[in-house]
């Protein structure tokens, strides 16, 4: 394994790891939910048992929400599964707008704990590269994490693609008056310089609009 | 005893504090650090049961902030960690004491309260 594999397979062990985690925290916290209402459906059961009038609609509450936070399961575990299977093919097709709005929704956790918000602008017309889906994923969230750590808290980061003659340009606008700070100098590291190569693309911080600039191909074949 | 339950699911911390009144137990919740300290300010607590991952102020912020002005207030932390195990091997465990893993088993927590007011 050359260099440059070594470092991004480290560090995308702990990008899998990252959000492996923020995702089984986000299960929890749903499990905690359904469990408290089950018991608590429990405890009203157990009063009625003892001859108290148990109201209908406070069990049927205790059903909607049940079942509310079942759908909301059920989207975490659809992402965990396409994330999961985005080491499957190491080329696919896929449209950059749906990539954007994935990771966003995958790091939206991670993102809310900084008290910030990701916000994907739509793309003017139909984007789609072909890539390696995995390393595209950690490409975006190496950008997304720099950018949240340069954000203060209550801020907005922007994501917005654009189609080029050669595939896609992907901007995330940070903060005004970021320019100069010495967090600039860190990005992009070894890892961003690494994953750009191997993506066949190029990432770089745009001093005078304050915007991290990725730029991927409209096919990693070239 | 006054308990003030805080965790930024809303419904997880209203829900318990139902579950809680029918075991003839007194809880208040909030839904945020900044919540709370209000709360806080307002009517001390005998024990404070918090999410260790919030935004702004998680749980063991919290009691950093609250350790001087109320030293005799205990802290039972819950976490989204998937076993005991492994959240005693993460960074976190080193500043709780009393910690339980969500989904929290009531009875378990009702014992926490109970051991964390002894000491």
């Amino acid at each position: 394994m050359n260099h440059q594999w070594e470092i991004i397979c480290n560090d995308g062990f702990q990008f899998m790891g990252k959000m492996n985690a923020s995702i089984s925290h986000e299960i929890k916290n749903v499990l905690a939910i359904i469990n408290e209402n089950a018991g608590l459906m429990e405890d009203f059961t157990r009063m009625a048992e003892k001859g108290l009038p148990m109201d209908p609609e406070r069990i049927k509450s205790f059903a909607r929400k049940i079942q509310g936070q079942v759908q909301r399961a059920d989207g975490i575990v659809k992402n965990m599964n396409t994330f999961a299977h985005s080491v499957d093919e190491p080329r696919k097709r896929i449209d950059v707008g749906e990539l954007l709005a994935f990771m966003t929704t995958l790091s939206k956790r991670l993102a809310s704990m900084k008290e910030i918000t990701l916000t994907v602008m739509p793309a003017a017309m139909p984007l789609t590269i072909t890539t390696t889906p995995f390393l595209a994923h950690h490409m975006i969230w190496r950008c997304l994490d720099f950018a949240m750590a340069v954000s203060g808290p209550n801020s907005t980061v922007e994501i917005t693609p654009d189609k080029t003659e050669g595939g896609a340009r992907i901007r995330f606008k940070l903060p005004t008056g970021l320019i100069g700070k010495p967090s600039q100098a860190l990005f992009p590291s070894d890892v961003e310089n690494a994953l750009a190569d191997v993506l066949n693309g190029q990432v770089r911080v745009q001093q005078d609009s304050g915007e991290i600039v990725l730029i991927l191909p409209e096919s990693i074949d070239g | 005893m006054r308990i003030l339950l805080i965790d930024d699911e809303e419904e997880l911390v209203s829900t318990l504090a139902e579950r809680l009144s029918f075991r003839g137990i007194d809880a208040d919740w909030a839904c945020s650090g900044k919540d709370a300290l209000k709360k806080i300010e307002e009517t001390p607590y005998d024990i404070a049961v918090v999410d260790i991952k919030m935004p702004k102020i998680g749980g063991l912020e919290l009691r950093k902030m609250m350790a001087g002005k109320y030293p005799d207030m205990k802290f039972i932390f819950m976490t989204g960690h998937g076993s005991e195990e492994d959240f005693r091997a993460g960074s976190e465990a080193a500043g709780a004491e009393y910690y339980l893993v969500k989904p929290v088993d009531i009875e378990e927590l009702i014992r926490k309260m109970k051991e964390a007011l002894k000491k």
